[in-house]
């Protein structure tokens, strides 16, 4: 029997927004896969530390409040220096396209906008985690 | 007195309901049960059959009276349209002023301030949690001299402003007062509002910092300060919205709605405050959603209770103390990324609700918010929604049109039981505070927003441009606002310069004063207001609250 998928759902920075983070890891639980979240108002610096210490295979990054281009970017860092670099990383929000693909080049896997299915993010994880342990 | 509709005849309506509801079923088209996206169970036709009991003098009365049914003045908008107020900030004080000149200039009537997520948690933009978010989704304030920049030509005098500030609410509204101050403006003149309304953020919008007993403790302390000195402010704006854009359903907005409000109601006359004082200054925050008949039925449901709770439960004798007035947001939740222009037709249906239910004052989203903070084209295509609607459509010019519509009056009486039952629900569990800190309020509003999402996906509720009539490929072809990251070194610099030519030996002796009325009883607001006045940081006076408060830590539910 191969492992359950493990996902960590993070809410960095000050934004208190988290019915989108919410339904995600609802959805994400109820297609199988072993879900973590964070709860609010998380630093880089907590997100990295949980995603080591849960053993996630993904992490995924909510942020509605626009620091995402601040925000997202250490989280790839802070997860390279700790040598986690190989794992997932999705993120969603009030993400304008421009700043998306930006953010791609600086190491998020994928970015999801507003309107995205959660079956849809269900079934891009379960391919990324296949084609990663292939 | 007595009901509208003979028992005779109701019996004889019952019986051809019956008929005509098995020509119905024989009939073509939707047979299957429609929900709407509340999950009501919504009928085909409604007759006085689905009100059988209703009483005009006890349900209903007129404008301006008791139970306030059909609106809490009145005159309603034959004297007075309802204020146009656009909800905005973003980066600085500089930038956030410019635009409330804009829309001035173009025919707002209000102010509505929105500060960055620094400002509504307790940071200066200097602070290292501060990074990355200033002047992201609102104006950066960390100091009277910045809230100075804010307002700069804009006569406090003369419009009203209202501030979308929480935890802080104390300290935003002493940087306003002394802005009147340096205006020359008595702060009894002042006429405006803070939001103030910590129970939702608990529930909702999640940006809390201390812990509840402090927070309602603030909250009193407010209420009675503003009753000698700020008379005109309305010192809480108890908020629906944030409910519902977590993804409640309209019954649930309602009843966690006024159960804060009722907990704010038993906190002031637990502090030893007379109803009839403060009761007045409280003012109402709703959302409107898209289900334009339930919205309607939702505001009339309100003041109803309101009325009758703060008569016979609470003993409110002013009629200013039972009448609910409130201000209305367009649901930012049911807008969408996908073909953005399609935002400005709901938008429009969703502000016609809001008019339909007697809003004192409203906010139009504009079509680009689920990408950026709004730009001037859209935010001016917003406002002229609200122009149009007022000007042209005629909702303006009769008061309550919809009430006697069987539908509508079955729907404000369902919300309206529905309510009761939350309330007597919320009893059981101790209270407001203690169902929040179980998660109650969490859990049925994480519950509703799955069971949504989960009917968008199958395809039971039609999003258009998103599971429907969908563009593949799009491009969006809008411009977007974009915040210039200069604003936040711009801020740390201004700070830096601030906190080396202030009278730092003054500073510190109106924060030890603070900490010591924090420590004991006395009532904050002075001593925040004398913090302000030598230009401590909002950030200073929060860390000295936090030190004596403590932080609050949330239950984490889905």
């Amino acid at each position: 029997m191969t492992r359950k998928i493990r996902v960590l759902v993070a809410k960095p920075g000050l934004d208190g927004h988290d019915r989108g983070a919410k339904v995600v890891a609802s959805a994400l639980r109820d297609a199988g896969m072993e879900v973590i979240y964070t709860g609010l108002h998380q630093t880089p610096e907590m997100i990295v530390e949980a995603a080591i210490q849960e053993d996630v295979d993904v992490v995924g990054l909510s942020l509605l409040s626009g620091a995402h281009m601040t925000l997202f970017p250490k989280v790839v860092s802070l997860l390279r220096e700790r040598g986690a670099g190989d794992k997932i990383i999705v993120a969603g929000g009030i993400i304008p396209e421009d700043e998306s693909a930006e953010l791609k080049r600086a190491g998020i896997t994928e970015v999801f906008g507003p309107g995205t299915t959660t079956s849809r993010i269900v079934e891009f994880i379960r391919q990324e985690v296949a084609s990663r342990t292939a | 007195m007595g009901g509208i509709f003979d028992h005779e005849k109701i019996k004889a309506i019952e019986k051809q309901v019956q008929d005509w509801t098995k020509r119905f079923a024989e009939g073509p088209g939707r047979k299957s049960e429609v929900t709407n996206p509340s999950g009501r169970k919504i009928k085909p036709l409604y007759t006085p059959a689905d009100v059988p009991s209703l009483d005009y003098d006890k349900d209903l009365g007129f404008p301006g009276e008791y139970p306030f049914t059909r609106g809490p003045h009145t005159t309603m908008y034959r004297d007075k349209l309802w204020t146009m107020r656009q909800f905005s900030g973003f980066g600085s004080a500089r930038d956030s002023n410019k635009r409330y000149h804009f829309l001035l200039d173009r025919g707002q009537t209000g102010i509505s301030v929105a500060f960055d997520l620094p400002t509504i948690m307790g940071y200066d933009s200097d602070h290292p949690r501060a990074q990355g978010e200033v002047g992201m989704c609102g104006v950066a304030i960390s100091s009277l001299e910045d809230m100075q920049t804010l307002f700069d030509g804009i006569p406090l005098a003369k419009v009203s402003t209202s501030m979308t500030i929480n935890a802080p609410a104390s300290i935003l509204l002493a940087f306003y007062i002394c802005v009147g101050e340096k205006q020359g403006v008595a702060s009894h003149l002042l006429r405006g509002t803070i939001q103030n309304d910590i129970l939702k953020e608990y529930i909702a919008q999640k940006s809390w910092i201390f812990p509840p007993e402090p927070s309602m403790r603030i909250i009193t302390d407010i209420m009675a300060f503003a009753a000698d000195h700020v008379p005109k402010w309305n010192t809480i704006s108890i908020s629906g919205y944030h409910i519902r854009e977590a993804g409640s359903t309209a019954a649930q907005e309602l009843a966690f709605t006024l159960a804060d409000g009722f907990a704010y109601v038993e906190a002031g006359i637990k502090a030893g405050l007379d109803v009839d004082k403060f009761a007045p200054r409280l003012s109402y925050f709703f959302n409107s959603h898209l289900d334009f008949f339930e919205e309607i039925a939702k505001y009339r449901a309100a003041r109803r209770i309101w009325a009758r709770t703060m008569k016979t439960k609470y003993g409110a004798k002013r009629k200013e103390s039972l009448l609910l007035r409130f201000h209305t947001q367009t649901a930012g939740c049911t807008l969408t990324a996908q073909q953005p222009e399609n935002n400005i037709v709901r938008t429009a249906y969703e502000a016609m609700a809001a008019a339909l239910g007697g809003t004192q004052s409203l906010h139009t989203n504009s079509m680009d918010e689920t990408l950026a903070l709004p730009t001037e084209k859209s935010v001016q295509i917003a406002l002229r929604t609200q122009q149009i609607l007022a000007s042209e459509t005629g909702v303006a010019n009769t008061i309550d049109p919809l009430a006697g519509s069987y539908y509508v009056e079955a729907l404000t009486d369902a919300l309206e039981q529905e309510a009761e039952a939350y309330f007597k629900k919320i009893e059981s569990l101790g209270g407001v505070v203690k169902a929040l800190e179980m998660g109650f309020f969490q859990k049925e509003i994480s519950d509703a927003a799955y069971r949504y999402q989960k009917e968008i996906e199958n395809k039971t509720k039609i999003v258009v441009g998103v599971n429907e009539y969908v563009i593949e490929n799009e491009a969006v072809a809008i411009d977007l606002l974009k915040i210039d990251p200069e604003v936040e070194e711009g801020q740390r610099k201004a700070l830096a310069r601030l906190r080396q030519e202030r009278d730092n030996l003054a500073v510190k002796a109106a924060l030890d004063e603070l900490r010591r009325a924090a420590k004991g009883r006395d009532n904050l607001m002075p001593r925040i207001i004398s913090c302000s006045r030598v230009y401590a940081t909002l950030g200073e006076m929060i860390q000295v609250l936090r030190e004596e408060f403590g932080e609050y830590k949330e239950p984490i539910i889905y």
